[in-house]
């Protein structure tokens, strides 16, 4: 394509987006004549350009509209809706000529003149007969530009009439992005004499334009003058004042403000990314019918151009969907109280190598219930999994695809196409977004994204002979790990794991995750590191050999022939001059995903902490108090419930409730534990027989299908251990612990539960009892002492596997239970050769000496009373060491 | 990349000649950009096996491939004399390195002394190379940079 016209298509695209922003701005501010004179100055360069340049179509279009603003700046005609409509029409359509100009060099064909007749008319001062857009029908569709800044563009030559030399451009101040211009070869431009007031453009300041391109080369090289650089210092170094020393010096620093200089030319403010936003939103407003105010703070914020392109399109579409979905129409935002007018409110500023974003809006808010519903309906979850959700978990729904609770399918919102894109978008450049929203109030999303991707600050680290990067965001901390120190690596069944700070990190070991040759990190009692990370929830240490230094590296893609390999990120060339991979943290948690996977594959098979094997036990998981979360078997619960706290009374010091007609004791998880003064509390509802009790939470995360293995035991009063549930070190509480302090006489407990996991390892127990509740509580207590755990719910299903050849070391069986009661039971084992040679313990909640009798006849071995624990355990213990069984 | 077969003159095409296993390959001139003499090469964990790992040619990141591997040539034997050469490349915008143990002249070589491979040729080297050309002494084949690259950008796909 022809210089001159590439030349011309690149300054009126800008100069377009420019003028939305504009003539948004002059419908609120009528008066403002700079404003005015700004706008007319630059529709006025286009029709001058198009002239000399011979694009007719464009020209006329163009004189049509300058006419119409013409007469408004001579206060000949007065600025309404409909004149504004009119001209961004004639926008829309040079914008689609320029769009076909770009592709074909020569204007489409067709004719304008049902808009240009409507803009002479307009210009003539008669006013069309309805509102709205009625020259619109001419106009085909808009097409939208893709020029980036916008800089308003004028010459010093006061002629009519174009010239062809070359013309330094200056940026006008009202321009939103000083953005580095060009030079132009033969950029033609023309101003008329007529526009008197241009008081604001005399500070404007003067910048060139360069080609990308040329910046992206010019980064190239000054890393590779950093890198230079680096080696040259390094070999001074070693050679002591010699005469290089103070000639190196200057050069260091020449070039590391140079680096800087160029890092610079990279950062553009975000206004850039906003500018069509005016538009658009006014566009919507009309269309929807609705008020609305687009407030943008902080558009000077400056962000790495590649990061800028990457986050226009989310942006774009979320500030759409606050505008369809979030803002109200006039008359329910009155009915609500509100001012007619919504606001959308931008605003970007920088904190700490970050560029926080946040769109806020006052207008309903999301929909909980319309969320909740589409969940079902999509099946995202199910009612008891939203019942024990917190609000704010709900609203995360609509990051998922297909998500959209637009009642109505609009033409900018509502096909559920959005918010996972946007995320996913933002989540790629390493960013992050939150959302908040109250329900009639408004909502606020706050994305954080990096402020450059190209140069990151990364720790460097070494495993066998070799370094690699780490992003230094994604690293929490660093835990050094040697022989003698606190801190050591344990395994499970060979997968390591640190104890740290009483919670349980999987461990990673990247010498066997990048494949590199050395010896094992278990062997030996040399000292490592484990470099604590944190992706998304998931947070896992990295065992390295070696950490050397925190390091600003240059991010370099890697070459399309190592592409596949999802661990790297990227490669950066060191001070040194050695070429390094930068590792992909999220690359590494997936692959720590399957680790864990197989992990508990094997364990299943064999292990002396396998609960039931290969039963998957359901956890509901809660935050209470402390940062780390808790879980509690779900079939030990019977209901969730919320509680206003006003609503709490207190006996005798114990909180209490009304529930369902009677008073239900409330417990918190720890002392420590304050009530709020006021709102509404999850309570977790345990019950049993006729007695119920309540378990204080602040909210509830999820519910977690695991296998119900505990990896740690603790003696901490009302826990169990602790288990890792989807990647997360979780405390299981002990519900027997909570329902003794709301019952004291529910469990008797009087010694400490007997520590022996070492001698009891590997012993079989079959338990037996109808009641779920007993069977859940007592197999994660069996299970901490060291016991594998057989849990059946009747004796039946008991036979049945003695049939099947399953050997036990003790049964532990109930007497009340409806098909078959423990004494039929235990006389049947005791009569069959396979078994009757197992100890046997009743479990009971009679225990008045006839009873006792009546099950020693019946061939039990020992009663235990169903409620006291640590007698059960001291029992099993006492049976299965041999010790003679009191009679 | 194609090669080029009619040069101006009509007959000459000049190509950079290496030695590989002592058999003599080449690679046309313009898609040379550097000669490197033992260069420090960075292992990369998990690369293919062909893939020697990464270097630094002055601020960019080039990954040298070895040749003796990609050509099923068994490893190099390094002795202390030796010293392996560096052919870096431009392949479809991204620069690669190729091992290889030595570096010859450039050769002009006449268009008529070309041939295309015989079907005798063993199939793995047949996948690499476009054709031969009869030197006074010696065989020179023709490395095509387009074959040499394909399976290992198939893998990254």
């Amino acid at each position: 394509m022809d210089d001159l016209l590439n030349e011309f298509l690149n300054e009126t695209k800008e100069n377009l987006d420019q003028l939305d922003v504009e003539l948004v701005k002059l419908e609120q501010e009528p008066n403002n004549p700079e404003l005015l004179g700004s706008i007319f100055r630059v529709m006025h360069t286009i029709k001058g350009t198009c002239g000399f340049l011979g694009l007719p179509r464009l020209e006329h279009i163009a004189h049509a509209a300058e006419n119409v603003l013409g007469r408004i700046r001579d206060g000949k005609l007065e600025v309404t809706a409909y004149a504004i409509s009119m001209i961004l029409e004639s926008l829309d359509q040079i914008k689609f000529i320029i769009s076909v100009l770009e592709d074909t060099s020569v204007e489409p064909e067709g004719e304008d003149e049902g808009l240009i007749a409507a803009l002479n008319q307009l210009a003539s001062g008669e006013a069309p007969a309805g509102d709205g857009d009625a020259g619109g029908d001419a106009a085909p569709t808009t097409v939208a530009a893709t020029g980036d800044a916008g800089s308003a563009v004028e010459s010093e030559q006061p002629s009519e009439t174009a010239a062809p030399e070359a013309v330094v451009s200056e940026t006008v101040a009202a321009a939103p992005a000083p953005k580095p211009a060009k030079v132009p070869a033969k950029a033609v431009e023309a101003k008329p004499a007529a526009a008197a007031r241009d008081d604001g453009d005399k500070n404007a300041n003067q910048s060139i334009r360069v080609g990308v391109d040329l910046l992206e080369n010019l980064m190239n090289m000054v890393s590779e003058l950093v890198l230079t650089r680096n080696q040259l210092l390094q070999i001074s170094r070693s050679h002591k004042d010699n005469e290089f020393t103070v000639p190196l010096q200057r050069l260091s620093h020449v070039t590391s403000e140079l680096q800087e200089g160029v890092m610079k030319t990279r950062m553009q403010p975000i206004g850039n990314a906003w500018n069509k936003l005016p538009r658009i939103i006014r566009d919507l407003a009309n269309e929807l019918n609705k008020k609305i105010d687009l407030v943008m703070v902080g558009e000077d914020t400056e962000l790495d151009r590649q990061v800028l392109e990457l986050i226009k399109d989310p942006l774009t579409h979320m500030v759409r969907n606050s505008a369809d979905h979030g803002i109200e129409g006039l008359a329910d935002r009155k009915a609500a109280g509100k001012n007619e007018t919504g606001t959308i409110k931008l605003e970007a500023y920088h904190e700490g190598g970050h560029i926080i974003i946040s769109i806020a809006d006052d207008g309903k808010g999301l929909n909980l219930d319309r969320i909740k519903e589409k969940a079902l309906s999509n099946g995202l979850a199910t009612v008891d999994e939203l019942a024990a959700m917190a609000d704010s978990q709900i609203h995360q729904f609509i990051f998922k695809a297909g998500f959209s609770t637009a009642a109505a399918v609009t033409s900018v919102s509502g096909r559920g196409v959005g918010m996972d894109v946007v995320r996913t978008n933002i989540e790629k450049i390493g960013g992050t977004i939150e959302l908040t929203s109250a329900e009639g109030k408004g909502s606020t999303f706050m994305i954080k994204i990096p402020l450059t991707l190209a140069i990151v600050s990364a720790l460097i680290v070494g495993v066998g002979e070799e370094r690699f990067a780490i992003p230094q965001l994604s690293v929490v901390e660093l835990v050094r790990v040697t022989k003698g120190s606190d801190h050591k690596i344990e395994t499970i069944n060979g997968s390591p794991v640190l104890r740290l700070r009483d919670r349980l990190l999987p461990l990673v070991s990247l010498r066997k995750v990048l494949d590199i040759a050395g010896p094992d990190e278990n062997e030996g009692g040399k000292s490592m590191f484990i470099v604590v990370t944190q992706v998304g929830v998931h947070s896992f240490g990295m065992i390295v050999d070696r950490v050397y230094d925190t390091e600003e590296i240059v991010v370099k893609p890697v070459s399309p022939i190592l592409r596949h390999i999802s661990l790297f990120s990227g490669n950066t060339i060191l001070g040194d001059g050695s070429v390094i991979m930068i590792l992909d943290p999220n690359g590494i948690a997936a692959k720590t995903g399957e680790l864990s996977g197989n992990e508990t594959g094997l364990a299943s098979k064999a292990d002396a902490l396998v609960a039931s094997n290969d039963d998957q036990v359901s956890f509901l998981v809660f935050n209470a108090g402390s940062k780390s979360p808790f879980a509690v078997p779900l079939a030990l619960i019977a209901r969730l419930e919320e509680v206003e706290i006003k609503k709490i009374e207190f006996s005798n010091g114990q909180p209490l409730v009304q529930y369902r007609g009677s008073l239900m004791p409330l417990v918190t998880i720890s002392k420590d534990y304050a009530i709020p003064e006021d709102g509404v509390l999850p309570v977790l509802v345990f019950s049993d027989a006729n007695r119920s009790m309540g378990l204080i939470v602040d909210n509830i995360i999820d519910i977690v299908e695991e296998s119900a293995r505990i990896n740690l035991p603790t003696d901490s009063e009302g826990l169990l251990g602790s288990m890792i549930l989807r990647g997360v070190a979780t405390d299981l509480i002990d519900a027997h612990y909570y329902m003794k302090l709301a019952f004291a006489d529910w469990f008797k407990t009087t010694t400490k539960r007997s520590e022996g996991a070492q001698k009891t390892s590997g012993r079989r127990v079959l338990l037996v009892d109808d009641s779920a509740f007993f069977r859940n509580l007592l197999v994660p207590v069996l299970t901490v002492s060291g016991y594998e755990v057989v849990a059946l719910e009747n004796p039946l299903a008991a036979i049945k596997l003695r049939e099947a050849g399953e050997m036990f070391d003790l049964i532990v069986s109930d007497i009340e239970m409806p098909e078959m009661d423990g004494l039929t039971f235990a006389r049947n084992v005791k009569g069959d050769p396979s078994w009757n040679r197992l100890p046997l313990l009743a479990l009971s909640s009679f225990s008045n000496p006839e009873d006792m009798l009546k099950a020693k006849n019946a061939g039990f071995d020992d009663y235990v009373p169903k409620f006291d624990r640590d007698a059960l355990l001291q029992t099993i213990d006492r049976v299965l060491n041999g010790v003679a069984v009191a009679a | 990349m194609t090669i080029e077969h009619a040069s101006r003159n009509g007959q000459l095409q000049q190509y950079v000649a290496m030695l590989l296993d002592n058999q003599l390959f080449g690679i046309p001139v313009a898609s040379v950009h550097d000669v490197l003499q033992n260069p420090s090469v960075n292992p990369v964990p998990l690369a293919p096996s062909e893939v020697a790992g990464s270097l630094n040619l002055r601020g960019r990141i080039v990954n040298a491939v070895d040749l003796r591997q990609r050509l099923s040539l068994g490893n190099r034997t390094v002795s202390a004399s030796q010293k392996v050469m560096c052919v870096v490349i431009e392949h479809r915008h991204e620069m690669y390195g190729l091992l290889v143990d030595s570096v010859r002249d450039v050769l002009s070589l006449d268009e008529a002394d070309y041939e295309k491979l015989p079907s005798t040729v063993d199939p793995r080297w047949r996948d690499v190379c476009s054709g031969i050309y009869k030197l006074d002494k010696e065989l020179l084949l023709v490395l095509e940079l387009g074959k040499l690259f394909s399976e290992l950008e198939k893998d990254a796909a």
